[in-house]
């Protein structure tokens, strides 16, 4: 099922994000398969509540209490997914890094942004106050930061959003980890600067060799910086391939109406085409393909049995009942 | 865009200053200046739809906020259908308001935790239109909702019982009912997700051209506001730099700042995408507490020389439909 000959630095089997909630169990990320080779960059696209970015803290080791997880991870061989804190604690940071979307609420408020990049190396690498301090300035000036000498001794809240964000992304490669998953890094950042970050990102994938994967709702993200793209909808990953054939050749009914429904700037529509109704409460989640209800050309089938994930062009997966060329009688 | 529309608004160098205080300030000292809006000139024709875009902290939600006067107006002034809204008292303006309204950003946070929603539309009825007996207010919000695509059965409840996306649906129902002329809209699709959003967009492209309105549309995603507006605003720290028709400004923008707006935006297309060129931007913006000499976007833009620290420029028309704030124009590539 591999997309690429090169040797995965990740594989993920069936993973499965479960949270026991008041209400009952909601499964948030449904047999989730994925491969990452080194130097490649997956996208996974998805809207609110697709379990695109529960599929992250998965990985990461961190799942709110109540997360439930099945399936494995395999990171350099190794299942990441069981193991103890300890053991994830010397992964964490040095081997798989991660940026979060927002970057205030992710750095420490009441500590120097020095030291908080300092801690890392000191921890990581068991390197001396002076020594992590040198390496942090650098780091920062590989981030394009202005004048990072003198921002060292400053306060997160004496940064910009852009900034900041610079300063998570400096924080993750500190280490120079083979993986970085990047949780919509620029979601809560203007355009430009979105713009400054991508070019980095884009930048340090060459230097570095690093892996990302990128998490985001914005597809015009996907498209300049993802060798591969996953589509996922309500847990379920709908559509899997290289960013050529996702974008333009798209088989799955929502990978077309998602692309259809976004407004571009490359094109003169007068009216967007929609996808109707809203996603599914995963609550209460429809038997069957969980898109059905939207899906204009859903039929009896769709409701009864969830469709499975099939290659049917090498390299390219998806998980629908009707076939690429239509429904077969 | 037919320019020989009526006039609805006009805003006359509007200027909308807030005063700052350091928190270590002692009690006696003046606080400073903080120039959100400083000096925007804008006209709003009958039916057209007015796109504002431009990043945070350039003053684009205070621009929205003043034209209805939910925020002082330090200078200037905002005509509405030739009479100044700055020359009247709290009461006549309050009566104004039925002809002006407004769709915030955060569709839950605008909305009254413990109202059902068909309280929350009727709201409008029941404080402009008291004559109104219960069942034609009923009947009105019901016609309402019917037409923002709301099911009639959720009139009973509250607004933590709907997605993004439905609670922005009664936002609008509320701004709509009273039949204003002109809507803020003050980046009403931000916070909702891609296919919702185009259903929102539609919804109120639909109900534009079935009532006459006429929109402000508020937005930092320049795909949006191509796709809805007639005319595009674009501003920066507190000024307008480029005023001009939707099709004139994305097929050949003038100004430096929004040559690299554009630029920015990533489009959902790997080919083109990998293949661009993107101007990007050095440095951060500045603060509106004490903005750049001359014009304020002189500090980020690659073609600014001493020239530009001396005089702020102003928006000057390039042709019928296109104005530029730009001092050396003439000289860019």
């Amino acid at each position: 099922m591999s997309l690429s000959s090169k040797k995965n630095l990740l594989e993920v089997n069936n993973l499965r994000v479960n949270f026991r909630t008041p209400d009952g169990f909601v499964t948030a990320v449904n047999d989730l398969n994925f491969t990452l080779a080194q130097g490649e960059t997956l996208g996974i696209v998805g809207e609110s509540g697709s379990g695109k970015s529960q599929t992250a803290f998965a990985l990461m080791g961190l799942l709110a209490g109540n997360g439930v997880i099945e399936g494995e991870a395999r990171f350099n061989e190794q299942n990441i997914l069981t193991l103890n804190e300890k053991a994830m604690n010397r992964i964490r940071s040095k081997e798989i890094a991660m940026i979060f979307q927002d970057p205030m609420t992710s750095l420490n408020p009441y500590m120097k942004v020095g030291k908080q990049l300092m801690e890392v190396l000191m921890l990581h690498k068991g390197m001396s106050k002076a020594e992590a301090f040198e390496a942090s300035v650098k780091m920062l000036d590989a981030v394009k930061m202005p004048e990072a000498r003198k921002r060292m001794n400053m306060y997160p809240h004496e940064f910009s959003g852009g900034m900041r964000q610079r300063v998570m992304i400096a924080m993750a490669l500190l280490c120079q980890p083979k993986l970085l998953i990047a949780d919509e890094p620029t979601t809560a950042l203007d355009v430009t600067v979105q713009a400054q970050i991508l070019t980095l990102l884009n930048e340090l994938k060459d230097d570095f060799n690093t892996s990302i994967i990128m998490i985001t709702h914005d597809l015009g993200v996907v498209a300049g910086l993802c060798d591969k793209v996953l589509v996922m909808y309500a847990g379920q990953t709908m559509e899997y391939g290289t960013a050529e054939d996702v974008f333009y050749r798209p088989t799955h009914p929502y990978t077309q109406g998602l692309l259809k429904a976004i407004p571009r700037l490359d094109s003169n529509d007068e009216k967007l085409s929609t996808i109707p109704g809203n996603p599914p409460n995963l609550l209460h989640m429809p038997s069957g393909c969980p898109f059905q209800a939207r899906c204009e050309f859903a039929k009896e089938r769709c409701g009864e049995s969830m469709p499975l994930l099939e290659e049917y062009a090498p390299g390219q997966l998806r998980a629908c009942h009707k076939s690429v060329d239509g429904w077969v009688a | 865009m037919n320019t020989a529309n009526n006039i609805l608004m006009e805003v006359n160098n509007l200027k909308v200053h807030f005063n700052i205080k350091s928190d270590n300030a002692w009690p006696w000292e003046k606080g400073q200046a903080l120039k959100a809006v400083d000096g925007v000139n804008l006209t709003i024709y009958e039916g057209e739809t007015l796109g504002v875009v431009g990043e945070s902290g350039c003053g684009k939600s205070t621009l929205a906020r003043a034209l209805l006067r939910l925020v002082p107006i330090t200078e200037g002034n905002v005509v509405w259908l030739g009479q100044d809204l700055t020359d009247l008292d709290k009461k006549q303006m309050r009566s104004k308001r039925q002809e002006l309204q407004m769709i915030f950003q955060d569709p839950l946070a605008s909305l009254d935790p413990r109202m059902t929603v068909g309280d929350i539309i009727a709201e409008p009825l029941k404080t402009f239109r008291p004559e109104l007996s219960k069942e034609e207010v009923k009947a009105q919000v019901r016609a309402m909702m019917d037409r923002v695509g709301l099911l009639p059965n959720v009139i009973n409840r509250y607004p933590h019982e709907f997605s993004g996306g439905q609670c922005q649906r009664i936002g609008i129902a509320r701004a709509l009912i009273l039949k204003p002329k002109l809507v803020v809209c003050d980046e009403p699709v931000s916070a909702l997700d891609v296919s919702i959003q185009a259903q929102v967009v539609n919804l109120l492209k639909e109900l534009q051209a079935e009532m006459g309105l006429s929109l402000v549309f508020i937005a930092h995603d320049l795909s949006v506001v191509k796709h809805i507006s007639d005319r595009v605003l674009v501003m920066y720290l507190g000024n307008a730099v480029e005023l001009a028709s939707k099709r004139s400004l994305y097929e050949n923008p003038q100004h430096p700042y929004t040559k690299a707006l554009l630029s920015a935006v990533p489009v959902p297309d790997p080919r083109a995408e990998r293949g661009k060129k993107i101007q990007l931007l050095t440095g951060d913006l500045p603060s509106p507490i004490s903005p750049p000499s001359g014009c304020v976007f002189r500090t980020r833009c690659p073609h600014a020389n001493e020239g530009c620290a001396q005089q702020k420029p102003i928006l000057q028309a390039i042709s019928s439909e296109h104005q530029v704030g730009c001092s050396r124009l003439a000289e860019l590539p």
